[in-house]
């Protein structure tokens, strides 16, 4: 080992490269790397100084002259200016490790390696990156940003009275959501529109799941011929479009002239107001879900049913168990250990189903004393708000309370999940 | 005798149930065709056997100067075609260094997607609405398609990294060893075998596009760059009772292909569902 290389030391190496990218693989005499490396950060930063500056200015303090600065717009490019932050403290981390790495290597007197073979390295470590990174920003733009900005949104008071370029937002804390809780109106709605939600979640939910699994075990039994044909017309609701049989729904359980009124129930002397009040709307969404749901359920239960041994069933036989017994000990357990994850799934869409509620009586009909329709779930409900009557920031406030509770359906699914076990192995 | 007389009596009970099913499923389906021909647009003189079958509403719809359904058509088909094309892309992608490698924040990733799949892109319609507009893709087809293939990205490379994870990895050891790189073992390994999955994601991304209205009635202004559905939910959302004739017609030429090629490929999709999802 020679005395140069001893004396060589990678907290120096790292020092440099903390303050500059490149300074450190220069003192590891990397020469080409090095200028590679300040040849960048400089164009990074001479690119983006002063895209960050703004950027940050205007998320702290959100414009400071009404009609020349845009609120919206500086939040916007203050989120993005986060986004582009974290990427370039991420690579310019990666930087330093790179130079504490070279640092060592030389240490320890190992030889540097040439030009086309760290070439190759990076190549091959880097690899994985090239691959996520076209994905990973379309993601961050289209998917993160928008629920950055939303949550922003739920912290300050925009809405129709308080909206850029002519007025400036402002940071207001939890205001919001301060108010969703004391202010009578905005209360009521609330607590009424989130019980619905839930009863909405857990029936509808329940009754497809139970519907199809019924389903799934009566046409799976041996004596029942023509399975085929009768798996593809049980599946036939899952197949057409769900808007066009929800908007044919509403038609059809139309009070005055639907054919459920019309045709169906006339026959029993019967005209139940399934559009004007709210407990018969509810009834016809949790059957028309119903209707809708139970095929994906019912194919995915047959699948299953299929899968199980029937040594189990024989085993059982032998017992003398009842079919109740067997259904219990080993049908459902087989039946539902497989398929929770998607099952939950189901729970969590249907928790979030604006489609049904806005096409079937746009989440009415009106109720008197709230700001929501009868029928409306949280998720419509933001809809409204924001598109309709423009209160941003209550939307933005009632659509973080929605991403906390969908998040306990994400802890339950982490918990279930097997495959962070299996570790790339390259 | 008595057991078998049980028996018969179940499986007599059993046929009764699936065949009361099958005529709560076929009621609103049939209830559709016939509207659509039925004389007339009023939702209240139309009954579900019409006094005079007419195909007027599916005339109307090809020929009237006043009808955008072929132009809608034609939107529809493109947004489809690049969605699924362009999805399959970067999932595939995705998945495939999410399967295989081992890289800085692979496990975030996984949570990341896992936690995203489950907001629903509506809470985020307004920042999506301002962002389009900052980039002038506002009332543009290729604006609708970014969003598209953005927002599927958390739940499909999570089902395409499942199925990936079914594929022995001494192939593409072997393959490595032949001297293929990065991108022959995606190419030629992984692709190919992993056909089924990659077609339930093109498949998923084909049809989103015929039945979403929410996004395209936001992003998209202009008629004559409808998608179907906005279109469609446009005839019946001014005027309930006035076009509704003409809404299901329109409906059906929509639901029929799609519910037929649905079937057809079924079988792959609860299978791939399955692999992908239980092990997710």
């Amino acid at each position: 080992m020679s005395e140069a290389s001893a004396r060589h030391r990678p907290a120096v190496a790292m020092v440099l490269s903390l303050l500059f990218a490149g300074l450190g693989q220069l003192y590891n005499r990397r020469y080409i790397k090095g200028i590679v490396f300040i040849v960048i950060e400089a164009a990074f930063l001479i690119t983006f100084y002063n895209f960050l500056n703004i950027g940050l200015w205007g998320l702290v303090t959100l414009g400071e002259i009404p009609m020349l600065d845009h609120s919206i717009f500086l939040l916007i490019q203050g989120l993005v200016s986060v986004i582009i932050i974290a990427f370039a403290v991420a690579l310019h981390i990666a930087n330093i490790i790179d130079a504490r790495n070279d640092a060592r290597r030389r240490q320890r007197g190992e030889p540097a390696p040439s030009l086309i073979e760290s070439c190759r390295n990076a190549w091959d470590r880097g690899f994985p990156y090239i691959f996520v990174t076209p994905g990973l920003v379309m993601l961050l733009f289209i998917v993160v940003l928008p629920l950055l900005f939303m949550v922003s949104l739920a912290f300050t008071d925009y809405n129709l009275y308080h909206s850029p370029p002519r007025h400036l937002l402002n940071w207001v804390g939890f205001e919001n959501f301060k108010n969703l809780v004391s202010i009578p109106i905005w209360k009521s709605t609330f607590f009424s529109v989130l019980s619905w939600t839930i009863v909405w979640t857990v029936v509808a939910t329940t009754m497809q799941i139970a519907l199809g699994l019924f389903l799934a075990l009566l046409v799976n039994d041996p004596r029942i011929k023509f399975k085929r044909f009768i798996r593809t017309v049980l599946i036939l609701p899952w197949a057409v479009p769900a808007f066009v049989t929800i908007l044919v729904f509403a038609a059809m359980f139309n009070d005055k002239f639907g054919a459920i009124n019309r045709e169906v129930l006339s026959l029993f002397g019967l005209s139940i107001p399934w559009m004007t009040d709210p407990f018969w709307t509810k009834v016809a969404l949790i059957l028309i879900q119903t209707w809708l749901g139970f095929p994906f359920v019912f194919a995915l239960f047959t699948g299953v049913l299929q899968s199980i041994s029937r040594d189990w069933y024989e085993a059982a036989d032998i017992d003398g168990a009842t079919r109740w017994q067997k259904f219990k000990s080993i049908t459902l357990p087989h039946v539902l250990y497989a398929t929770a994850p998607l099952l939950i799934m189901q729970y969590a869409g249907n928790f979030n189903n604006f489609n049904i509620i806005y096409l079937f009586n746009d989440g009415g009909p009106a109720v008197r004393g709230q700001n929501a329709g009868g029928t409306d779930i949280l998720i419509s409900w933001v809809y409204d708000l924001t598109f309709t009557t423009n209160n941003y920031n209550m939307a933005a406030a009632i659509s973080l309370i929605i991403g906390l509770i969908v998040s306990g359906f994400a802890i339950y699914q982490f918990r279930r999940t097997r495959s962070f076990k299996e570790e790339g192995n390259i | 005798m008595n057991r078998k007389w049980k028996s018969h009596i179940e499986v007599a009970l059993i046929y009764l149930f699936i065949a009361f099913m099958f005529v709560v499923i076929a009621y609103p389906l049939l209830w559709t065709i016939s509207m659509s021909l039925n004389p007339g647009t009023s939702l209240y003189s139309a009954s579900i056997i019409p006094e005079k079958w007419t195909l007027e509403h599916y005339k109307w719809l090809f020929t009237s100067p006043d009808s955008n359904y072929l132009l809608w058509y034609k939107n529809s088909l493109f947004v489809a075609a690049a969605n699924a094309a362009l999805s399959v892309l970067f999932t595939a992608l995705i998945a495939y260094a999410f399967s295989r490698y081992k890289f800085i924040g692979r496990k975030t990733g996984l949570y990341l997607f896992l936690v995203l799949q489950m907001f629903p892109s509506l809470m985020a319609m307004v920042a999506l609405y301002i962002l389009l507009n900052m980039l002038h893709l506002l009332d543009s087809l290729w604006g609708l398609i970014l969003i598209y293939v953005g927002g599927q990205i958390p739940f499909n490379a999570w089902l395409v990294k499942g199925y990936f994870d079914t594929i022995p990895r001494e192939l593409d050891e072997a393959a490595r060893i032949d001297g293929a790189g990065h991108f022959g073992v995606f190419f030629r390994i992984m692709l190919p075998l992993a056909k089924p999955i990659l077609a339930v994601v093109a498949l998923f991304n084909f049809m989103a596009p015929f039945t979403d209205f929410l996004l395209p009635s936001i992003v998209l202004r202009d008629p004559e760059k409808f998608t179907l559905a906005v279109g469609l939910f446009n005839f019946i959302s001014d005027r309930f009772a006035n076009n509704f004739t003409r809404f299901a017609a329109g409906s059906i030429l929509i639901a029929a292909p799609i519910a037929i090629v649905f079937l057809f490929l079924q079988r792959y999709l609860i299978s791939g569902l399955t692999a992908g999802g239980t092990k997710g």
